[in-house]
């Protein structure tokens, strides 16, 4: 199975989105590069807004982490609720 | 179609004999010395003999390259257009066949030595 | 405005459909082949436009909301670069031999890009494929400002940097990007986005970026990082367009697979030209690196381009032609380009250098198959030629391909020791190329591609030769911007300045 992945600048705004991401995608692995993290999940990756706002403490438009986003791979399915990548294969 | 388009397109090439002063281009490269990373360029004329070019530009070109000393131009191997083919030194570029934009490219076969240990 | 309203009361999907398809109307006093004359001629049959989906459902007001937010944090890191002399912080001043490329060859791709995605948007046509080009049109245009404004900074302490508008239009390594857009704006719609949205976006900006950008990081660019990072934001949202656009033609029509799948081989292989000189820029002109050009394409391209290609395989889509002769050269692209580079830096407004003796070490040990074989036997003659007094400089200039413009600088498929040669006729004229793929491009188009304006030729048909009328024209400054870096203007200031930034000395 091929992965999807996203890459994230790494800062302040992104930590709680990175250990969303983990916490929801358990077969998620972090790799740490200069100035960003890498995270690659075999097949499909969910971000869940719900997720988010519990580590945030406070409302998130999922929307928001285009301004932190720095690339990504898959095919990208987003609604208010959930940003999803998948391959299918 | 020669390129997808809305109606009939002819181009117009920038680079014909034409635009070159008199002179024509013509590309040499030495087989297997990759110490020169593509192959020259030169702009001379069609009247130039093939040992004015030989013993002019080429021979200053290849200079840096440490068997450029000990090359023994009568048994270099020649190719033109990718085949194999005898020059005569004594001749112009022209009656040696040598067009504008023409690959040369020289082989010697015995001298390699920057050439990749096997 | 009533947005404000809207938001709260619909969700993404509705709210997406009313600020983009309802944009859109029918025409009555045109026919639509009138309104929009280029999107059938490429041979695309395109059934229901209405079948576009853009996944990311970005509306203007949020596309508005956002980038100016990535505006505010991109120019609170340059003033702060500015402000306390962050051009001191780099490892080592030879690293922007490196940025000079990307200002003279990349960023002018981002403007070309925007002019090319701002035409797309008039000339396509359904609402939700343009609103979504007009958006990159955008995008694009900020990334060619924000660049150029970044780099700016470098500009005041460091040559290289004055000309690069005059660079990207005359200097010959500058033509190889500069043909690439050029050849994508000049063809219809469909194949544009393939091009720029697809192959370029998708395929080949995370090699450009990512790694690169995180190799400023390391070198201590907070500039390069900065814009780098507020570019990329955008590119997931364009490779996406990139994806869902191919997705779109070749769920319209089975007709369209032939014709997309020759321009995914097409623009995979342009893509890749372009791409060596990134893998020159990471494998010998960063002083840190991160990991090597081989390293990259492995993530990014084998794995990455693997897990696309497989995606696509259910609309019948193949890998791209080239794409075996391109992974059995990757061990050796940059060696080959770098190598050029170094012996033409007479002619580029950037420094070359050999390689130190623990850069060879590094390189040996990243391409343990390749470099110690073939390149550094070359390295070290080079070096015995520097250290007798006579450094090699090659002023054979190049042969050039007709298609990537590139100087020829590649090998056989399977040979490394023997230079690719490859020459066409058509109408009475001989072409050369440093490949079968550039070939190919070539014989299927050739009135396009014999319009080619190939810098070194030209030097000869234009100004007979004469370099030094030549670097007047491109805006190289000799002896300043170009040649070696030791013993360089560059050089010497970075090492005086940073001294003086790290101790009391006076000058």
């Amino acid at each position: 199975m091929s992965n999807v992945f996203i890459a994230l600048q790494a800062n302040e705004e992104t930590r709680p989105i990175i250990e969303a991401i983990v916490m929801d995608n358990p077969q998620a692995v972090v790799k740490r590069e200069p100035a960003m993290v890498k995270i690659d999940a075999p097949g499909r990756m969910v971000i869940h807004k719900e997720t988010i706002e519990g580590l945030v403490g406070r409302a998130f438009d999922l929307q928001e982490m285009h301004i932190h986003l720095i690339t990504l791979s898959g095919n990208v399915d987003e609604t208010d609720n959930s940003l999803t990548l998948t391959w299918n294969n | 179609m020669a390129v997808t388009s809305l109606k009939e397109y002819i181009g117009v090439p920038r680079d014909t004999v034409a635009n070159f002063n008199g002179k024509q281009l013509v590309y040499v490269s030495w087989d297997h010395h990759l110490l020169f990373a593509a192959p020259f360029l030169l702009c001379i004329p069609p009247q130039m003999t093939f040992r004015e070019m030989v013993e002019g530009p080429l021979t200053a070109l290849t200079q840096p390259d440490p068997d450029a000393k000990n090359i023994d131009w009568s048994k270099v191997e020649w190719m033109k257009s990718n085949q194999a083919w005898v020059p005569n030194f004594g001749a112009s570029l022209a009656d040696n066949g040598i067009g504008h934009k023409d690959q040369i490219r020289m082989r010697t076969p015995n001298l390699n030595s920057l050439r990749a240990a096997a | 405005m009533d947005t404000q309203v809207t938001k709260k009361k619909l969700g993404l999907k509705e709210r997406y459909k009313l600020l983009t398809r309802d944009l859109g109307w029918e025409t009555t006093f045109h026919t639509k082949d009138e309104v929009y004359p280029y999107v059938k001629y490429e041979g695309i049959k395109i059934n229901d436009w209405d079948k576009w989906e853009d996944p990311f459902r970005l509306t203007m007001d949020a596309y508005w909301k956002y980038q100016a937010e990535k505006e505010r944090k991109f120019y609170a890191i340059i003033d702060a670069h500015a402000q306390n002399n962050g051009h001191l912080n780099l490892t080592d001043a030879r690293y922007l031999t490196a940025i000079k490329m990307f200002l003279q060859a990349i960023s002018p791709g981002e403007y070309a890009a925007s002019k090319g995605f701002a035409r797309m948007g008039r000339e396509f046509g359904g609402v939700g494929t343009q609103v979504a080009c007009q958006m990159q049109a955008l995008d694009e245009i900020r990334h060619a400002q924000t660049q150029i404004h970044a780099i700016s900074n470098y500009n005041k302490y460091y040559n290289g940097f004055h000309a690069f508008s005059d660079s990207r239009d005359r200097i010959w390594y500058t033509s190889v990007p500069r043909s690439f857009f050029d050849d994508a704006m000049s063809a219809g719609p469909f194949e544009f986005m393939i091009a720029i949205g697809f192959s370029f976006e998708y395929v080949l900006t995370n090699l450009l970026f990512v790694p690169f950008m995180s190799g400023a990081a390391f070198n201590g660019d907070m500039a390069t990082v900065t814009f780098g990072f507020s570019a990329q934001s955008d590119e997931a949202r364009h490779m996406t367009l990139g994806l869902e656009c191919i997705k779109f033609m070749l769920e319209q029509d089975p007709g369209n697979l032939p014709i997309v799948q020759r321009w995914i081989d097409k623009w995979f292989w342009r893509g890749m030209r372009i791409l060596s000189l990134v893998g020159a820029m990471m494998d010998y002109m960063l002083p840190k690196r991160v990991m090597s050009w081989k390293e990259a394409f492995d993530i990014y391209g084998v794995e990455n381009g693997g897990a696309l290609f497989n995606d696509l395989a259910r609309y019948g889509i193949k890998p791209p032609k080239g794409w075996d002769v391109a992974a059995g050269a990757i061990e050796h692209m940059s060696h080959q380009l770098f190598l050029g580079l170094y012996q033409w830096s007479f002619g580029t407004a950037f420094h070359g250098w050999i390689p130190s003796d623990d850069d060879m070490e590094w390189l040996s040990a990243k391409y343990p198959t390749t470099f110690d074989k073939y390149y550094r036997p070359r390295w070290e003659h080079i070096k015995k030629l520097e250290a007798e007094g006579t450094p090699f400089k090659n002023y054979g200039l190049a042969k050039l391909c007709q298609t990537c413009q590139l100087p020829t600088v590649f090998t056989e498929p399977g040979d490394p020791t023997m230079m690719c040669h490859r020459e066409t006729e058509y109408k009475g004229e001989k072409y050369h190329f440093c490949s079968d793929g550039c070939q190919e491009i070539f014989e299927h188009e050739p009135e396009k591609y014999l319009q080619a304006w190939l810098p070194m030729p030209a030097l000869f048909s234009e100004l007979n030769g004469d370099i030094g009328a030549w670097m007047d024209w491109v805006g190289l400054k000799n002896g300043v911007d170009n040649g070696d870096y030791v013993g360089s203007q560059d050089q010497i200031n970075f090492d005086k300045w940073r001294g003086m930034a790290t101790s009391n000395k006076q000058s």
